[in-house]
This record gives structure tokens, C-alpha cells and sequence, in this order.
């Protein structure tokens, strides 16, 4: 009988320390409040070419510019959603679905989109290129 | 088990406590066919012990401030390893702590153990309970959602209702005209640096003075059992009561875990000051009772408006209910017998109805 | 021409009375770079002989430094009316209908002159006006149809630009109703007055006044707007192509472009309307009654199995995602973390959009074939969900678990109490 209670105490103190233990030790990915991710390693793009990258649950298109610059922006289209890609033949935005256009800037030129998209934030970071939500100042 | 022997007296020598405990040891609680009820207290105080562990973990990765509170919340249930169980314990012990503080209170109130000389335990605990609410209230906003946004906004505009304190007392609860980001910080501040000091403090004094005047006996049973020493039950605190409340103590873990698996806390939607309050918002189960009179009461009844009228009656039935020792007294005492069976359905029912409401 | 006074209702015609007048406007007439001593006298008049100053301050014309005289002739400058409305001063009097076009387009289409003004606006107008049906009824005599003034306003004539133009693309379609919705006006040309009601209802308008995206189309984006003349059965294609491009070339590579040439029926208008254009939903595409395939397609013909065949594709593609959505929301619900699946499931969304667009080739295998990847998108999102309830399910095994060794504590401790207080009992008898 002792060794039941004391198996029954071992056991549940096991099924209470595990969970609280595994709890301690943080997560991966440990900071979630910066809201900025890793969209590429630097040299990964070349100058003219672009990138769809996961931000968060929805896309988000990299673009290195013919001129070296990078610039990021929402790759959801405006117009009905559907996820625009970066053209080196036109040097800018495109979306396939009803040939909507945009600059790099993200501004709406052409076609159905009626807003442009939305505008991120890109940080060099040693290797590493950041992309996050714009902050307000 | 000799080794055990050996350190437990090397620390007696040190600490002195076989002494302090001794009169523990002597310590009964009375056997009777309501003695079940004696065990709400201690699973209070072991729901109370569960939340201060648990809030303790969370508190390593909940930020607050109304920018990061939801995000960390959704953090801790989606990427923190057991951070679902965590959370989630809290949250239902939370609820299971309100119903057996209130059930330990009715229990109290029924088996009449505030009579003399226990009547400063009966405040401390009418005390501990407005704690307790509040501690639920305060609580209840920290994930920042759209739920505890605008349970916090109807709950604070209820307090202004309250003649001439109520405005200001409602600007310090809010940290502001309206309920913002402020408010969050201020409420994190109360739920866990204000509200555990107090309640450390009371508890202290209540388990003090419980401990000092012994377990009480309902009134009928006393009598008998003066007439009839011979029928007098007991059994000793340590260690068949304390073994009884362990068991008791486990069962209460059992139910908790087996909530937070298999119902885990909703996370909601992020809180957004300027999206209008969803249809049929309500606060959460404690305060329905409240809740629900307030809707039930005309907007004015002859001149008084209606919310006013029945802030000061639940105020008005707080104050008798916090003095009922005092007030139980001779002839009194069927009143009080009877009131208390009206306060017990009319807490339930009013629930149940603000439930099922629209 | 008459003189002043006999033009003048007798109850106004006092010299000094428009003395009084003159003094006391002459104290606000300040405004303005150019002395207009018109509207001295005609501000305070009634009827179609007023123009207060308040309204012509609005138009872009006064506002250039132009005055009554610059249209109407006359010398701005007199303050004397036999002077200022004088034969001398080559007062024109009252423009009639008939000669409005020629005296706008006497400024309008001199490049050289318009050039001193607004080097970039265009000087066809009047041209372009001669070619359209308003253009050409004028000139066979008749004057009730639209001339410069009755888009543009008169007096008050602002840009396009001024949101409160009636010439401003979101002000267009009411200022066009303005006849076309008058059956009474209508009555004799026979055409029908029920664009405006059809066109509110569509797509169109809801960009234009609810999206607020003044590129959507208004009346004069298919009609054009000087050389306002509807476009035939075989060239209304042209015109919507020139936004819903990929839509055109598909059409134009399906067997239904020849087929609707020889039929004379009208290109996209057919099946979409021209004025009440809704918001194509899948239901347009089939052979029920609320579907336009049934309308030419009989059952048991190929297009008739084809015009089914393709809206059940979009109908499973449709069934996956909305199957997918919703299970990747009970898990989110339960707080499982399911960000790359909602990412996937955009893209299974984007091929439903794809999809709908490549219909217009009438083409099952091509359709078929956009929407394949999205098929297989929105299975693999269904697992990931699944996936993420399992794990929700993996934690009830650990919860038995736990429970299981509580189960174990709580007997043991019952086994222990019995025995302490039996020896307790044993003891005491």
C-alpha cells in the first residue's frame, strides 16, 4: 500500500513538474512582440528581382531594385487578393490574376487594383534583411 | 528513514517549530452529517495557492500594455511549450476559485460559524471575497480582448452609477475618462502586486483566527451535544482531516486539468477601442446576478433612475450581509435564517436568468 | 436691340434704385482681378436674368480673369448699361442654344489661345462633339439635345477636378440622367431611361461611390463624353477590354467570339449586361435559370456539358477551401497555431480567382487546369488542420494520463486513512 501512495505521489508530481519545467524553457521563436520577420540573407536577391516572403499569415514580396535598393511591401493584391509577383522584364509589380500593376513604391498604376499596397519597413541587419509592419512615429 | 528523523530534528533545533505546532497536533474538527462542508475553505485556499503558481508562470512571458497584451497572451497559447495548460488552468481556477469562495460563504452563513466569538473571521472573509471578485475582474481584462474590453467598459460605467463616489471612483479604476491602454496597465498593477498583498494579508489572519478558535459547530448540534457530552464526534486535524483535504485538494487538480485539456481558454479577439460592442455583451458569470437586476430594473422608478437605485440596493444588501454576526441575534434570528435563503436563490436564479437572457 | 429699360420688368426699372445698387455692390464687388460691372445689376435679378456674384466667383473662367463680356460681348468695364449692353461694345445679348457649341468652341479649339491657359488641355471638343448623336441632331435643327452648357453648367462651370462639378466622374451619371432618365424628354427619340436605375445597381457604380475609385467607369468611359455616341454591337468588346483585358483575349481565343459576331450579339454585354452590371458570382455560369449558358445552350450540346462541367470545377474548388477555412478555424479557436496553412490558403484562393477569369475561354481543360493546384493547396491545408487537432487531441492522452496517477494518490490515500484510523479506533477501545 505504501508503494502504491508513493507511486501515485511520484506520478502526479511527474505529470505537474513536466508540463511546468517544458514551460520555462522559452520558445524558438522568443521574441513575438517585434513583429518583424526574416525575409531574406543579404546576396540572396540580386539587383532587379524579387521575393515572396511569409509574413505572418499573409505574403509579403521583397524586391531588390535595379538599383541595389531594397523595398518591401504587402503581396496581397488590392484588388481581389490574390498574391502579385515582381517582374524583371517590366521592373515593377504585377499581379496575374487581372493584370493589375503596381510600382516598386507599391503605388497602384494600372488595372484594377484601386488602392496601392501596403508599404513595410526594411531593416539590414548584419546578414540578415528585416521587414516589418510601418511604426508610427 | 532514520536519515529523515535525524535532519527533521536538526531543523527542529534550529527552527523550534515542534513547539510552535504542538497545539496543531491537538487540534479536532467536529464529525457531523454537515461536516463535508468544513473542506470548501481549504480548496479556496488551495484554488488561491494554484493561481499565485500559475500567474507566477504566466507573468514570465504576458506583456502588458494594450499593443503586446493580446499578442503575448496568443503567444503563450500557441508557442510556449504547456503554455495552453497554463493559461488555461488559470483561467478555469480562476471561476472554480469565485464558486467555492461563495459556496465556503453561504456554507458559513448557513451553518451559522460566524456567531461569537468568530465574527472578525466573517469580515475577513466577506473582505477576501470582494477581493476575489476583484481579483476576477481585474484579471479578466489582461488578454486584451474584445470580450474583456467591453465587460471592463459596462463594469466600470456601472461604478459611476454609484452617487457622488462613483465618477472619480471610476476615473481611478479606468486610469481615465475611458477605458484604454491605461486601464490594462493599471488592472495588471491591482492583479498582481495590490490585490495578492491584500489577500496574503487576510488570508494569513483568517487561517490565524480559524486556527485560534477552532472549527464551529452548528447551533442545533452544540446544544445537543452540551446536553450529551458523550455524543460529541471529532476527529483530529493531523492527520485524518488534512489527509481528507489532500484528497480533496487532488480531486480539485484532476477537474482543473481535465478542463483546461479538453475546454482550453478561448483567446478571442483582439480588443479595438473603436469597433462598436457586440450584440448582447455580458460580464462574466459572478457578476450576472448583478448584471442582470440592473437590466431588469425600469429606467426610473418614480423619481430615481433605475441604475442608481439598484447600485445602492446591492450596496445597501452588501453592508447587512458584511454585518450578519451582528445582526443575528434573538428574535432576529429567523429574519436572518430567511434572508439568507432568499440572498442564495436570488444569487442563483438571477444567474441562471442573465444565462439564458438575451 | 432693345434698350435696357423696355427688357427690365416695370416694377425694377428705377435709375435710382440701380444707383443705390451699384454703390453699395461696388463696395464688394472687390473680388475678382477684372472689373465686371455686369453683375452690379444682374446679381440682383430674378429668373434666368440672374447671376450673383457668389456664383460666378465659382467658375473657372472668372477665376482666369474672364467676365461677362468675354462670352456675352459688351464692355465690362462701363458702369452705365447702354454703354455696357450697347451695340458698340458688340453685346450678343441672350447665346442661343443652337449657337453654344460655336461660341465655346471659339476659345476651346484655338490651341494657341487655350495654350496661355492650360497648355495640357485638349482642344478637340468641338470636333469630337460633331461626330456624337447630340452633335449631329443639333445641327438637323434639334435644340433639346445636350449642348456644352447642360453637362457643363453655365455661370458656374467648374473643372473636372472640383468634386462638385457635374462634370466630376463621381457627379457623371447624374448629370447624364438628367435627360436620359426624363421619359417625358425621351419620349421621341425612343430610347429607353432606365440606364441610370440599371447602372446603380452594378459594380461599377459601387467602385466609383462606395470604393471612391474615380478610374471605374461611368457613362462617358464607354460612350465618350464629346463625342457622346453609344458603341455598336460588334466594337462594345473593344471598350470593355480596355480594362478586363485577360478576360477579352480569352473571349477572343473561345469559340463564342465568332459566334456571337454572327449572331450580332454583343460581346460581353450578352452575358453581363451593359448598364446594371452585378458582381459575377459562380451561379452566372451554368445551365439553371439564374445561370446565361442555358440561354443559347440546350441540353445534351457540348457547350451545354461543358458550361456544367466548369461549374462544378469552381464549385469543388470552392467546397475545398471553404472546408479547409473552416477547419483551420476550430483549430486557431482552440489555440493551435496554423499561420503557414492560412498562408497556403491563399494560395489555393488565388487559383479560384485565376480560375474564374480563364472561364471566359470556354475551355474546360484550361480551367480544369487552374484549378488542380488549387485543389491540391486546399487537401494539404485540410491535413494541416487536421494535424493541429490531433495535437489538441494528444494533449486529452496526457491529460488521462495525469488523471490516471490522481486516480492512483486518492486510492492510496483512502487505503492509508483506513488503516490510521483503524489502528486510531483500536487504540482507543
Amino acid at each position: 500500500m505504501e508503494a502504491l501512495l508513493g507511486s501515485g505521489f511520484f506520478l502526479s508530481a511527474a505529470a505537474f513538474f513536466y508540463p511546468v519545467l517544458r514551460f520555462l524553457v522559452p520558445p524558438k521563436e522568443s521574441d513575438m512582440g517585434s513583429g518583424s520577420v526574416v525575409a531574406a540573407k543579404t546576396g540572396e536577391l540580386k539587383p532587379n528581382s524579387g521575393k515572396v516572403f511569409r509574413f505572418g499569415s499573409r505574403p509579403g514580396l521583397l524586391v531588390r531594385t535595379a538599383s541595389g535598393e531594397y523595398k518591401a511591401m504587402s503581396a496581397t493584391c488590392t484588388h481581389l487578393a490574390c498574391t502579385v509577383q515582381y517582374r524583371d522584364d517590366t521592373r515593377e509589380v504585377w499581379c496575374a490574376c487581372h493584370n493589375g500593376k503596381y510600382d516598386v513604391n507599391g503605388r497602384n498604376v494600372s488595372g484594377p487594383p484601386p488602392r496601392p499596397l501596403e508599404a513595410f519597413e526594411v531593416q539590414v541587419r548584419g546578414d540578415e534583411i528585416f521587414v516589418r509592419r510601418r511604426q508610427e512615429s | 528513514m532514520g536519515f529523515f528523523r535525524k535532519l527533521r530534528d536538526w531543523l527542529d533545533d534550529r527552527f523550534g517549530w515542534n513547539e510552535l505546532l504542538a497545539p496543531l497536533r491537538k487540534k479536532t474538527v467536529p464529525v457531523h452529517r454537515l461536516s463535508h462542508w468544513y473542506f470548501l475553505g481549504g480548496i479556496t485556499l488551495f484554488l488561491f495557492v494554484i493561481q499565485v503558481l500559475t500567474g507566477i508562470l504566466l507573468l514570465l512571458y504576458y506583456r502588458p500594455g494594450a499593443n503586446e497584451a493580446f499578442e503575448s497572451v496568443q503567444h503563450i497559447m500557441t508557442r510556449v511549450k504547456f503554455g495552453w495548460l497554463i493559461r488555461s488552468i488559470h483561467s478555469w481556477s480562476a471561476n472554480l476559485m469565485v464558486f467555492t469562495a461563495f459556496a465556503h460563504m453561504f456554507s458559513v452563513a448557513f451553518l451559522k460559524s460566524y456567531r461569537k466569538p468568530r465574527e472578525l473571521t466573517w469580515l475577513s472573509g466577506m473582505i477576501l471575497l470582494f477581493l476575489v471578485l476583484g481579483f476576477g475582474f481585474s484579471g479578466y481584462l489582461l488578454p486584451w480582448n474584445t470580450l474583456a474590453f467591453f465587460a471592463t467598459k459596462v463594469g466600470t460605467e456601472i461604478t459611476g452609477q454609484v452617487p457622488i463616489i462613483g465618477r472619480p471612483l471610476m476615473i481611478f479604476l479606468r486610469g481615465g475618462e475611458e477605458v484604454t491602454g491605461a486601464t490594462l496597465t493599471r488592472f495588471f498593477g491591482f492583479h498582481v502586486a495590490v490585490l495578492p498583498g491584500l489577500a496574503t494579508l487576510l488570508i494569513g489572519l483568517h487561517i490565524l483566527l480559524v486556527q485560534r478558535f477552532g472549527i464551529s459547530v452548528p447551533p442545533k448540534l452544540e446544544a445537543e451535544w452540551l446536553a450529551k457530552p458523550p455524543a460529541l464526534r471529532e476527529m483530529k486535524f493531523f492527520p485524518n482531516f488534512a489527509l481528507r483535504e489532500l484528497m480533496a485538494w487532488y480531486v480539485a487538480l484532476g477537474v482543473l486539468g481535465a478542463l483546461a485539456a479538453i475546454f482550453p481558454w478561448d483567446l478571442g479577439v483582439k480588443a479595438d477601442p473603436f469597433v462598436s460592442a457586440p450584440a448582447g455583451i455580458k460580464p462574466e458569470w459572478y457578476f450576472l446576478f448583478m448584471f442582470q437586476t440592473l437590466k431588469v430594473i425600469p429606467s426610473k422608478v418614480f423619481f430615481i433612475d433605475g441604475e442608481v437605485l439598484g447600485v445602492l440596493a446591492f450596496g445597501v444588501a452588501g453592508a447587512v450581509w458584511l454585518l450578519l454576526p451582528f445582526i443575528d441575534t434573538g428574535r432576529a434570528r429567523r429574519w436572518v435564517n430567511a434572508l439568507a435563503v432568499v440572498a442564495l436563490t436570488y444569487i442563483v436564479g438571477m444567474t441562471i436568468y442573465g444565462h439564458f437572457a438575451k | 436691340m432693345a434698350t435696357l429699360q423696355s427688357k427690365l420688368p416695370a416694377s425694377l426699372v428705377s435709375r435710382w434704385f440701380l444707383a443705390i445698387a451699384a454703390g453699395l455692390l461696388l463696395c464688394g464687388a472687390a473680388h475678382g482681378q477684372t472689373k465686371n460691372s455686369c453683375l452690379d445689376c444682374h446679381s440682383v435679378l430674378t429668373d434666368n436674368l440672374g447671376v450673383t456674384e457668389e456664383k460666378f466667383s465659382h467658375d473657372i473662367h472668372a477665376q482666369r480673369g474672364l467676365t461677362c463680356a468675354s462670352c456675352h460681348g459688351g464692355d465690362a468695364n462701363s458702369d452705365d448699361p447702354e454703354v455696357a449692353m450697347g451695340k458698340k461694345a458688340g453685346f450678343k445679348g441672350k447665346i442661343t442654344r443652337a449657337q453654344i457649341p460655336q461660341l465655346c468652341g471659339s476659345c476651346h479649339s484655338d490651341p494657341a489661345f487655350m495654350r496661355k491657359y492650360n497648355p495640357s488641355l485638349r482642344t478637340d471638343q468641338l470636333s469630337q462633339y460633331h461626330t456624337s448623336i447630340h452633335g449631329k441632331r443639333l445641327a438637323t435643327g434639334d435644340t433639346k439635345v445636350a449642348v456644352c452648357v447642360d453637362c457643363h453648367s453655365v455661370h458656374d462651370i467648374r473643372p473636372p477636378s472640383d468634386q462638385q462639378s457635374t462634370v466630376n466622374p463621381v457627379n457623371i451619371p447624374a448629370t447624364c440622367s438628367r435627360c436620359h432618365s426624363d421619359a417625358e424628354r425621351m419620349k421621341e427619340y425612343k430610347i429607353p431611361t432606365n440606364q441610370f436605375a440599371e447602372y446603380k445597381k452594378s459594380v461599377h457604380h459601387e467602385a466609383l461611390t462606395v470604393r471612391g475609385d474615380l478610374s471605374a467607369p461611368t457613362c462617358v468611359t464607354c460612350h465618350g463624353n464629346h463625342g457622346a455616341t453609344p458603341p455598336g454591337a460588334s466594337s462594345v468588346a473593344a471598350v470593355c477590354s480596355t480594362c478586363h483585358v485577360f478576360q477579352a483575349q480569352l473571349f477572343d481565343a473561345s469559340p463564342h467570339k465568332a459566334a456571337f459576331a454572327s449572331a450580332g450579339l454583343p460581346g460581353c454585354v450578352t452575358c453581363h449586361s451593359n448598364h446594371g452590371i452585378l458582381h459575377p458570382t459562380d451561379a452566372l455560369i451554368g445551365t439553371d435559370d439564374k445561370s446565361v449558358c442555358g440561354q443559347c445552350h440546350t441540353e445534351g450540346d457540348p457547350g451545354f456539358i461543358a458550361a456544367n462541367s466548369i461549374r462544378d470545377h469552381l464549385a469543388q474548388l470552392s467546397a475545398a477551401i471553404d472546408r479547409s477555412d473552416q477547419i483551420l478555424s476550430k483549430a486557431e479557436r482552440s489555440g493551435m497555431e496554423v499561420s503557414q496553412a492560412r498562408l497556403d490558403l491563399v494560395q489555393a484562393r488565388d487559383t479560384l480567382t485565376k480560375a474564374r477569369v480563364t472561364i471566359h475561354s470556354a475551355n474546360v481543360a484550361r480551367v480544369q487546369q487552374d484549378i488542380q493546384p488549387g485543389l491540391v493547396a486546399a487537401e494539404k491545408d485540410y491535413e494541416a488542420g487536421k494535424e493541429a487537432l490531433k495535437e489538441r487531441n494528444y494533449r486529452r492522452y496526457g491529460l488521462g494520463l495525469s488523471l490516471i496517477a490522481i486516480g492512483i494518490v486518492l486510492a492510496g490515500l483512502k487505503m492509508y486513512l483506513k488503516q490510521i484510523e483503524s489502528g486510531q479506533d483500536s487504540q482507543a477501545t
